[in-house]
């Protein structure tokens, strides 16, 4: 047993809700117990769907478990064929009913139904939300995709390609979509199919007509567009348009697949990331701590972003589907930093405890560690709650998603300083006031003190510090005064020096300022 | 004035109710604990069910699973389904981790769920187990909040039906002592200890107690008031303990409020006379805050999709006092007794539905087009988009609605929709 207060993902059947809800025509009979149907308000409230979404749930009871739970499943897919019509009916367990094994496929495909049934497998107690979206996703990709169907010579027409990935309740989807249309139209290249998202059964049907995918999201699309390179031959764009550089990849990546010419779609008037980092505006910016966690490939973009984009030091990196651990090692190794592959939040709390930064780049739930913590964050991953479902536009994608992220990661620095100068004008103004700088943080405790808590096994580092040396470090400003306690302390530690004083805090400071 | 609303109209009670089966948009019992470990501070609620269980509970707990909840769930995985891991002593590495980071904690619930109850996981013998282990410095529980077993709000009955037993005996030969079911806001349980102190009943316990460690005590000498209609094991098990239920309306409105502290007075031989000064500021100024909410939803028609139990109640409220005109009023669950006066007072031709069968129940909805619909999250901006005004159930358990004091804000809760929806220009 896995003892969890959060998950990063939900259960594998919600991924399977995220598929069905993102497509249309399609229908999903979902075997469950009563209650089971809170996986609705995921969407119509988080995303805030004006449609229930296309799932008929089968909410056995107790009662029913002594008489036949099967035929009850039964008359639900016949009920939801007849109320629904569906192009497609996906039909599964969620993890009360594996444990009862009604096997809804065979149930499914003894009834005999008038539209295609796409039996889904999705083990529990194993996997979760990200794995079972692409589990069904592929299985409803390698159902219903027509193998008659092919690109045909290119002569005489535009390039087609399919957008794989984008889905209901993902982070920013709806938005990046667009950007991504944009793109392809600049390049003069048409879009054959998007997919999960506002498919369907028969736009599925005709996937072969693409000359290439375009993978989105690798977490929901890789698989599928594995098994459509290998069955139609159709190569795929891997490259993840998040960030100035890995955009002008993509459509150089892009360009070449399709055999024209992306200095149209490079040329993007509208990008202005680039200057905004250059300008001496953002000069404070360079060699800021920044720790980045979430699901891998929004976890890898970001560290690029950080490094090469804004001229940021990545101190901590990790992600919390395993599934995409290895592209998020071979990034970290690049960082100088040891990946953090973990669904246990306490873990995470614990690392950016641990690495002291001064900006957090997370999901909801680093959103929270951070406030604790009193560290600026902003959210660069599911999983999100109802404010990052936006109104405005706020793609992550493309040249407009890099002008996007450069607001919102650089908002909470700029906050930060202001509340920085504030707390040393004050400090300088009272003089007495030793309070300690962080407390304009609302409640949250100072970061000093958050290390502590959760490192008990360490002593206390007061009884180490002398008072003119606690002093001196609590002039330090905030945000590197963790850092900074930390540094000195592991000096202290390596030089044998049994107490810090004030030259023990600069000998630490000039020996770490290589 | 009159104390209680008078009995003789038509009874909606003799009115067939509708029963239906289906898919039942509904919440499990789970979702208690999102209010249950707030009222009690010395509890921790661990669940033991799958990653479901985890994300329902942070989905439904929003934003609060960040401050350091008082509940947790322990996942099983393959190797606990296997049996390549004994699931007891799984749960005894769990809970025993649980109590090292929480040690302030004095009460812990294993709360069963559907998957733990579906491999039968026998957690009231792991209960007893850890009991006898970490006495006496935590007390070790259990229930089932799983939704096979029960719906939302029965969760809280299930919690509190396992509290009964660690209930203290009173003196059975001692002074009558009333007994208040049913959790409630803090201000509103102190609002009507108050009220029970200037009526003269000094002894009265709260179950849950602030302090799960706190319990009241219980015998024959025991009276109790049910402030919540879903508490129907509960009370089974205060009977088994020789405690009598006082009948009473459920304390929503002005008049349901004034019935509920009339049967507690009569019940504890208090004057009427008395009662009815003690009642009168408080029944004036709830009258008073209804008002102006009244001349917005006379009239208007109201629909209730199952959620909560406290539909019937509300309902009520809203026709006696409000002048709503109730269409349908869904419940998940009905129990004819505890709600016998609330059922007589619903007009005629009221349709009551136990149950449900949900796609049916939306084309009642819609045929019906009432201009209020009380609905659960997962159907209520599908509802907006449709063209039909809701409001949302679960924020009426999350709100303070009893009492005199609150019932101006219940009548606004219903109220609130509807001036939006005229408000708004866009």
């Amino acid at each position: 047993m896995q003892l969890a207060v959060w998950t990063y993902e939900g259960p594998p059947h919600v991924g399977a809700m995220r598929i069905a809800t993102a497509m249309e025509g399609v229908h999903y009979v979902l075997h469950a117990p009563q209650g089971d149907t809170y996986a609705d308000l995921l969407f119509t409230m988080i995303e805030r769907r004006g449609k229930r979404p296309p799932v008929t749930y089968t909410t056995f009871q107790a009662r029913d478990l002594g008489k036949d739970t099967a035929s009850l499943f039964q008359d639900s897919a016949r009920d939801a064929i007849e109320r629904f019509r569906p192009g497609a009916l996906l039909v599964g367990s969620s993890c009360t009913a594996e444990l009862i094994q009604d096997d809804p496929a065979g149930l499914a495909e003894a009834m005999g139904l008038s539209c295609p049934v796409i039996p889904l497998e999705l083990p529990s107690y194993q996997r979760k939300e990200n794995w079972g979206a692409s589990e069904t996703f592929y299985q409803i990709v390698r159902t219903l995709a027509d193998r008659s169907v092919s690109a045909g010579p290119r002569e005489g027409r535009r390039a087609r390609a399919n957008l794989l990935g984008p889905a209901a309740l993902g982070f920013r989807h709806r938005d990046d979509l667009r950007e991504v249309r944009a793109m392809l139209d600049r390049l003069g290249i048409d879009v054959n199919c998007v997919a999960p998202l506002g498919a369907s059964p028969d736009d599925i049907r005709s996937m072969g007509r693409a000359d290439f995918n375009v993978v989105l999201y690798p977490e929901i699309a890789d698989e599928a567009a594995r098994w459509l390179e290998r069955t139609f031959g159709q190569p795929a764009v891997r490259t993840v348009p998040i960030g100035v550089g890995a955009t002008r990849a993509f459509i150089e990546e892009v360009a070449t697949l399709a055999g024209v010419d992306a200095s149209a779609a490079l040329e993007d008037g509208e990008s202005r990331m680039p200057w905004w980092s250059r300008s001496v505006d953002s000069t404070y910016l360079t060699g800021k701590r920044v720790f980045i966690f979430g699901d891998a490939t929004h976890a890898v973009a970001a560290a690029r972003i950080a490094r090469e984009e804004l001229g940021f030091v990545v101190c901590g990196l990790g992600c919390y589907n395993r599934e995409f651990a290895r592209e998020v090692r071979a990034e970290a190794k690049a960082c100088g930093v040891e990946a953090l592959i973990t669904d246990d939040h306490l873990e995470v709390e614990a690392a950016i405890a641990d690495a002291a930064p001064e900006l957090v780049l997370g999901t909801q739930m680093e959103r929270h560690i951070a406030k604790r913590q009193g560290i600026p964050c902003a959210v660069i991953s599911s999983p999100v709650h109802v404010q990052d479902f936006p109104a405005r536009h706020s793609p992550q994608m493309g040249f407009e998603g890099a002008n996007v992220v450069f607001d919102i990661w650089v908002h909470p620095l700029v906050m930060g300083l202001e509340e920085h100068l504030l707390t040393m004008f004050r400090e300088d103004f009272e003089f007495s006031d030793n309070a300690g700088a962080s407390h304009l943080h609302g409640s949250a405790p100072s970061l000093g003190d958050v290390v502590a808590e959760s490192a008990p096994a360490e002593p206390h580092s007061d009884t180490l510090w002398t008072a003119d040396a606690e002093q001196e470090l609590k002039k330090i400003p905030f945000f590197v005064r963790g850092k900074a306690r930390r540094n000195t302390e592991a000096f202290a530690a390596e030089n044998g020096c049994a107490r810090i004083d004030l030259a023990t805090l600069y000998d630490a400071k000039a020996h770490y300022a290589r | 004035m009159s104390a209680v609303l008078p009995l003789a109209t038509p009874g909606a009670d003799c009115a067939p109710v509708l029963r239906e089966r289906g898919q039942r948009e509904v919440f499990c019992g789970l979702t208690g604990i999102v209010w249950l470990h707030r009222k009690m501070q010395d509890a921790f609620f661990l669940v033991v069910g799958s990653r479901t269980c985890a994300h329902l509970l942070q989905s439904a707990a929003g934003v609060m699973i960040f401050a350091e909840p008082r509940f947790a769930t322990a996942i099983i995985e393959e190797r606990d389904l296997a049996g390549m891991a004994d699931c007891h002593e799984e749960l005894d590495r769990v809970v025993a981790r649980v109590l090292e980071r929480r040690p302030e904690i004095r009460t812990l619930f294993l709360v069963g769920s559907c998957p733990s109850e579906v491999i039968k996981l026998d957690l009231a013998n792991a209960a007893q187990r850890l009991g006898e282990r970490h006495s006496p410095a935590v007390r070790i529980l259990n229930y089932s909040g799983s939704g096979i077993e029960t719906t939302f709000t029965e969760g809280e009955d299930a919690c509190l039906a396992a509290l009964v037993p660690e209930m203290p005996v009173g003196d059975p030969g001692g002074e009558q002592e009333l007994l208040v079911v049913g959790t409630l806001p803090d201000i509103v349980e102190d609002q009507f200890l108050r009220l029970f102190a200037e009526l003269g009943i000094s002894r009265v316990g709260m179950l849950p107690a602030r302090n799960a460690r706190n319990l009241p005590a219980v015998g024959p000498q025991t009276r109790f008031l049910l402030a919540q209609p879903f508490l129907t094991e509960t009370a089974r098990a205060l009977k088994d303990r020789g405690a009598r239920r006082i009948d009473a309306l459920f304390p929503f409105g002005a008049e349901g409020t004034a019935d509920w502290l009339h049967a507690a007075a009569a019940a504890f031989g208090i004057d009427e006379m008395h009662c009815n000064r003690v009642c009168a500021p408080g029944r004036e100024r709830a009258k008073r805050a209804i008002a102006h909410v009244r001349e917005r939803l006379e009239g208007k028609r109201i629909s209730f999709l199952p959620d909560s139990q406290l539909e019937i109640p509300l309902a009520r409220f809203l026709s006696t006092e409000l002048g709503m005109v109730p269409v349908e009023v869904g419940t998940p669950y009905l129990h004819r007794e505890h709600c016998a006066r609330e059922l007589a007072l619903l007009p005629e031709g009221t349709r009551i539905s136990e149950g449900q069968h949900v796609d049916r129940q939306l084309d009642r909805v819609r045929a019906d087009k009432p201009d209020l619909t009380v609905c659960g999250l997962g159907l209520a901006n599908p509802l907006e988009a449709e063209g039909l005004s809701t409001k949302w159930a679960i924020e009426l358990v999350f709100s303070p609605i009893h009492g005199f004091e609150q019932a101006g804000d219940l009548a606004e809760l219903f109220a609130r929709p509807l001036r939006r929806r005229d408000v708004l220009r866009v």
